[in-house]
């Protein structure tokens, strides 16, 4: 057989396996929903949902509809990972500076957190931010780190511009809250990824040769000038392909919330095809939804990249 | 903390081995010597050979009867009974030779001249890799009765497993089309102009060397993946954290999470350091004999 022949043959053969596999799934599926009693399609969106979900910022009762509730899913994946994001790269810039430092007691304490963090699974990180935060004093003793700040196990309290957090009956109200289960998630997402934005950092920075730095100082350029004329342009061109792939995995984590009860998308996911039976149209529903935040992100990087803006 | 140590102490067999039947638990420990005995096998150069996938299949089938049982008189022990270390180890290992060959040939495809072959490659692995692993063992224990036929049942253990391991051969592939991307353009056309065909020049040729180059990416690969088989833990499965988990909801060990957690930390610090430091000298070492 010709070459030209033998591709086209080999290419039907994988459409065809492709194709087979899911027209068979789908046929199944279609005739167990039926003897299930099951309706497929996304009438269920309009339902009212009936479970309730801890309050955020998007306001949800359980009279509300399913699309409502998983809106408020996806805003509370997306607060949690926009959160995570910048005090993730807050921490990995120090952390990374920390292993560059030439101070032992800096640069080595870095390292150690460096190799505990990496070598842990992610999910155990979160229970034991989990646990700890449970530990913490009950409201009538809460910790004051800060002033007009309170923390306790049923969160942080923050001062708003209006008013500040107070002790009332049993609870505290006022202010801006936070609950244990974001704050957790939020601890455990910043602290994981630091750790490898740290090492991007530290490469990035190495990556610029020491020539540049040393033909700057010849120029005359102060040291920081020279970082930021030239080292740091340089050294952002290595580091933003890898910690997009940081912030995007930061997104993806965001959806062990569901392992401490934090309503994020998966979460939500889960209550509605536990009530609805409608398994696959509520995960495929959660796959488009990570899918279109992923190639958004994605796409918005590459024409950063490109300079298209 | 005191009554934390204490149930490390009073729990420590059931943490370790799950619910397995007590006076069976030389099972799973025995497995426990299997999978490490495997680990240190093929951490060695000398052990590089093409009868190493046959020793796996070997050891990872004998790992399994053993702790299923049947042959040899042994008595079974349905899956919802393994639990803690050896169930992990278990996950880990086998999704990761499962997830091995659909890995290497999703890499392949990806690369491949054909249009049709590359985008069905391109497409699995950016829908595996683009959704959290949370959503497939979602699917595996929730969608799949609805897929297969009435009256078809896998174990659940089993399902898991295949979810992890799919998942996982998005991420090898990506590995290993790394190392084929590394691997120079000369060689296939050196193997073609000695007559061989786009088959055996693959196999031959370049994927030996691409998979060389892969060595210590592909070691890291398996450390992301053992500590990604904790997310099991959300499905039901008892693997080392959902032991600990077990444990530590009984309201009598109210307080004890953190160090229960501990020394579940520490047996996966243990491993992922003990491999990642490996990864590193492998890596120098195929760096300092060039590629041979």
């Amino acid at each position: 057989m010709s070459p030209r022949g033998r591709a086209i043959v080999w290419q039907a053969a994988a459409l065809g396996a492709a194709g087979a596999l899911v027209g068979l799934a789908a046929l199944e599926a279609a005739s167990n929903l039926k003897a299930r009693g099951i309706a497929s399609g996304f009438a269920y969106l309009g339902r009212a949902a009936g479970f309730e979900i801890a309050p955020g910022p998007l306001p949800y009762s359980a009279r509300d509809t399913y699309a409502r509730a998983l809106a408020v899913g996806l805003v509370n994946t997306l607060r949690v990972s926009l959160a995570g994001i910048v005090l993730a790269t807050v921490m990995g810039v120090m952390l990374g500076l920390a292993r560059l430092s030439k101070v032992r007691a800096l640069s080595l304490p870095a390292a150690g957190y460096l190799e505990v963090v990496r070598n842990t699974p992610l999910l155990l990180q979160l229970l034991v931010w989990y646990s700890l935060w449970q530990g913490l004093p009950g409201p009538r003793a809460a910790l004051h780190p800060l002033p007009g700040v309170l923390l306790c196990n049923r969160g942080l309290f923050l001062p708003s511009l209006s008013e500040r957090p107070a002790l009332s009956g049993f609870d505290i109200r006022g202010g801006l809250s936070l609950s244990p289960e974001f704050g957790a998630l939020l601890l455990c997402l910043a602290t994981y990824t630091a750790a490898f934005l740290g090492e991007i950092v530290r490469g990035g920075v190495l990556s610029v040769g020491r020539g540049q730095t040393e033909a700057a100082a010849a120029l005359g350029l102060s040291r920081a000038r020279t970082l930021r004329l030239v080292v740091l342009p340089q050294a952002l061109r290595v580091m933003v392909p890898p910690a997009t792939s940081q912030f995007l995995n930061l997104a993806k984590n965001a959806s062990l919330g569901v392992a401490i009860g934090y309503p994020e998308l998966i979460a939500v996911t889960g209550s509605t095809l536990n009530q609805t039976g409608q398994a696959i149209e509520a995960i495929a529903l959660a796959t488009l939804v990570y899918l279109a935040v992923s190639l958004s992100f994605s796409l918005a990087v590459h024409l950063w990249r490109r300079g298209r803006w | 903390m005191s009554a934390g140590w204490a149930v490390v102490h009073e729990r420590f067999r059931f943490i370790l081995l799950g619910a397995y039947p007590r006076d069976q638990q030389w099972r799973p420990a025995l497995a426990i010597v299997l999978f490490v005995a495997l680990y240190v096998l093929s951490a060695r150069r000398a052990c590089w050979r093409p009868w190493l996938p046959a020793a796996w299949l070997a050891i990872l089938t004998g790992a399994i009867v053993l702790m299923r049982g049947g042959p040899l008189g042994l008595a079974r022990v349905p899956t919802e009974s393994w639990g803690g270390l050896p169930l992990t180890l278990l996950l880990a290992t086998v999704g990761f030779a499962a997830a091995f060959p659909p890995g290497v040939a999703l890499a392949l495809g990806r690369r491949s001249a054909l249009p049709a072959i590359r985008a069905l490659s391109i497409a699995y692995i950016e829908v595996m890799r683009g959704v959290p692993l949370v959503t497939f063992l979602f699917m595996a224990s929730l969608m799949f009765p609805l897929f297969v036929p009435a009256g078809f049942t896998i174990d659940k253990l089993l399902r898991a497993q295949a979810a992890l391991a799919l998942v996982q051969a998005a991420y090898l592939a990506e590995v290993v089309r790394a190392g084929l991307e590394a691997v120079p353009a000369g060689q296939r056309e050196a193997a073609a102009s000695l007559g061989l065909r786009f088959g055996p020049a693959t196999v031959l040729v370049v994927l030996p060397q691409a998979l060389r180059i892969s060595i210590p990416a592909l070691v890291n690969t398996f450390i992301g993946f053992f500590k990604d088989t904790t997310l099991v833990t959300v499905i039901g499965l008892f693997d080392l954290l959902g032991t600990a988990r077990a444990v530590i909801v009984d309201p009598r060990w109210f307080g004890a999470a953190v160090p229960v957690y501990l020394l579940v930390a520490a047996v996966y610090f243990t491993f992922c350091f003990a491999v990642s430091r490996y990864s590193q000298h492998i890596e120098r070492s195929l760096m300092a004999h060039g590629h041979q």
